[in-house]
């Protein structure tokens, strides 16, 4: 049986609270330093974030596009997810989190580029510096959390296939396994589709990545490499990528094909575009370690236009009807 | 046969064979509440994940169906096994299932919504999945309002008719379930075709 956790229930941050282990450290330390005759106040060592995670063997460089909101506790983005191949149930991307192989990984390009080809992982992340952006992630369920992503901008790693002129969108393809647990009912046309234009892809917040909180990414969050494009709602950020592809039309994108009058192509954050069955005009920003009562009594948050991404997404959408395009 | 007056226990016959089954509404009764119980369990453990209330509007939603399909369920039953006791437990299943529906409506009313007026107004008139909830709601009030056996007796026969919209409820509930649900999900469906078929099971009885 678990045990109530009163501290939790009364809103108490885990982070707050010392480990026992440290306390009875720093309290020895500071009987010592009574006894040595020394005073002031010991700073509170700062608790690493992304506990049970395999740290990233990369340097991590801070990045101005990043919110300064307080991040959503580790814990919680990675047990709270929607990636239906491995099941609808939002604990059932962790929970499955093992069928994904991810190892060995390849991704192939092609459409109109001028280098194509079919990389490893390793090819594919090996030029590029990791960075760490901070993004609010809005779901279209109106939810949200704000996470920290480690990878690389979308715009430096299409570069280098040398995509063409007629190269108007670029679409992306998540891994399609069969075994997966949630793969063999048809919820969704499998493989799962998604897809940008090209001036979307090339804008500076498009993030590809393979990390999250200076993690790798745990597979229930789209490891090895997935998609980051903060000012959509979430499913456009597709997860588990095999495929990118160059292309002159507008590729199908998976919950367009599922339900085109709910779900349009580019799924910009609009809180004035209702979904046809819900509002979209607030949100219930998911923090973490409020897992007791306080997160029953926390209010909605409005939601943003662009999810407050508007000054550098909305002049993509400078003369475009977004209620017509949504 | 009138089955509303069934649950009035009239006759020594009847009598005698109620007090040989003396623990069955107890027992039910304490069923009936696990669901509650393990959902408030799980909320005070931090067992419901970083979004309880969506786990507790869902949950309680589901088991408010559930507990209106079982209630549809005892009359046929009594009848498939000629055996009385299905019927004697149907004002407590249906007072369940509202009791569940008002959990739910609650946690939507002042934890989702806390009470925001203009919010909940526009979601009843603009989201056809909660019109059709809260059609169900409204529906389930003056049956549950009329389930005890003074009012079967005064109402006589209008009591019947009456409650024969528990199968418009029922409707409603499991509209408001399909259209609620994202991405080709079974679930909503399989209510729905329980729903028939408990419809058309009674429909054959009133036409033959």
């Amino acid at each position: 049986m678990a045990k109530i956790d009163w501290t939790k229930l009364a809103g108490i941050r885990s982070s707050e609270i010392t480990d026992p282990a440290l306390f009875a450290r720093r309290r020895q330390i500071m009987q010592a330093s009574v006894a040595l005759g020394l005073s002031g106040t010991i700073a509170a060592p700062v608790l690493a974030k992304g506990e049970n995670g395999t740290p990233l063997n990369a340097k991590i460089t801070k990045s101005e596009l990043s919110t300064d909101e307080e991040p959503t506790s580790f814990e919680t983005a990675t047990t709270y997810n929607n990636f239906y191949e491995l099941g609808t149930d939002k604990g059932d991307p962790a929970r499955y989190a093992k069928s994904l192989k991810t190892e060995p990984w390849s991704i192939v390009v092609d459409g109109e580029c001028d280098a194509p080809g079919k990389f490893t992982l390793e090819d594919i992340l090996k030029p590029h510096a990791v960075e760490e952006r901070i993004y609010r992630l809005r779901c279209v369920e109106a939810w949200s959390m704000v996470i920290p992503w480690n990878g690389f901008e979308l715009g430096a790693l299409l570069k280098r296939f040398k995509p063409n002129s007629k190269a108007k969108y670029v679409a992306f393809e998540t891994l399609n396994d069969p075994e997966l647990p949630g793969m063999s009912r048809p919820v969704l046309d499998w493989p799962y589709v998604e897809g940008l234009r090209i001036d979307e892809a090339m804008n500076p917040l498009a993030f590809m990545a393979m990390g999250i909180y200076g993690n790798e990414l745990p597979n229930q969050n789209g490891a090895p490499l997935r998609l980051v494009v903060p000012w959509k709602y979430g499913y456009k950020s597709i997860k588990s990528i095999v495929r990118i592809s160059f292309t002159e039309k507008q590729p199908p994108t998976s919950w367009n094909k599922s339900a085109p009058n709910e779900y349009g192509f580019y799924s910009n954050v609009n809180p004035d575009v209702s979904h046809p069955r819900w509002s979209q005009a607030k949100e219930r920003r998911l923090s973490g370690d409020t897992s007791g009562l306080a997160a029953l009594f926390t209010s909605k948050i409005e939601t943003k236009f662009l999810n407050g991404y508007a000054e550098l997404a909305g002049p993509l959408y400078a003369d475009m009807d977004l209620k017509k395009y949504y | 046969m009138d089955t509303a007056l069934q649950d009035s226990v009239t006759t020594p016959a009847k009598k005698k064979a109620w007090a040989k089954r003396w623990w069955l509404k107890p027992l039910v009764f304490l069923v009936a509440l696990i669901p509650l119980v393990s959902l408030v369990y799980s909320l005070l453990t931090g067992q419901l994940g970083p979004n309880p209330i969506e786990v507790l509007t869902d949950e309680t939603g589901e088991w408010a169906l559930r507990f209106i399909v079982l209630g549809l369920l005892l009359t046929p039953l009594r009848i498939w096994l000629k055996k009385p006791w299905p019927v004697q437990l149907r004002r407590m299943i249906g007072l369940f299932a509202f009791f569940y529906v008002v959990v739910h409506f609650s946690i939507y009313l002042f934890l989702d919504q806390q009470l925001d007026l203009a919010a909940i107004i526009a979601d009843v008139i603009e989201r056809p999945y909660i019109t059709a909830g809260t059609v169900a709601f409204l529906i389930l009030i003056p049956l549950a309002i009329t389930s005890n056996r003074r009012m079967v007796k005064r109402l006589g026969k209008k009591w019947q008719s009456l409650h024969r919209w528990v199968y418009i409820a029922a409707c409603a509930a499991v509209v408001h379930y399909v259209w609620l649900a994202k991405g080709d999900r079974i679930e909503p469906f399989v209510y729905l075709a329980i729903v028939m078929f408990l419809l058309v099971v009674r429909l054959k009885r009133v036409i033959a």
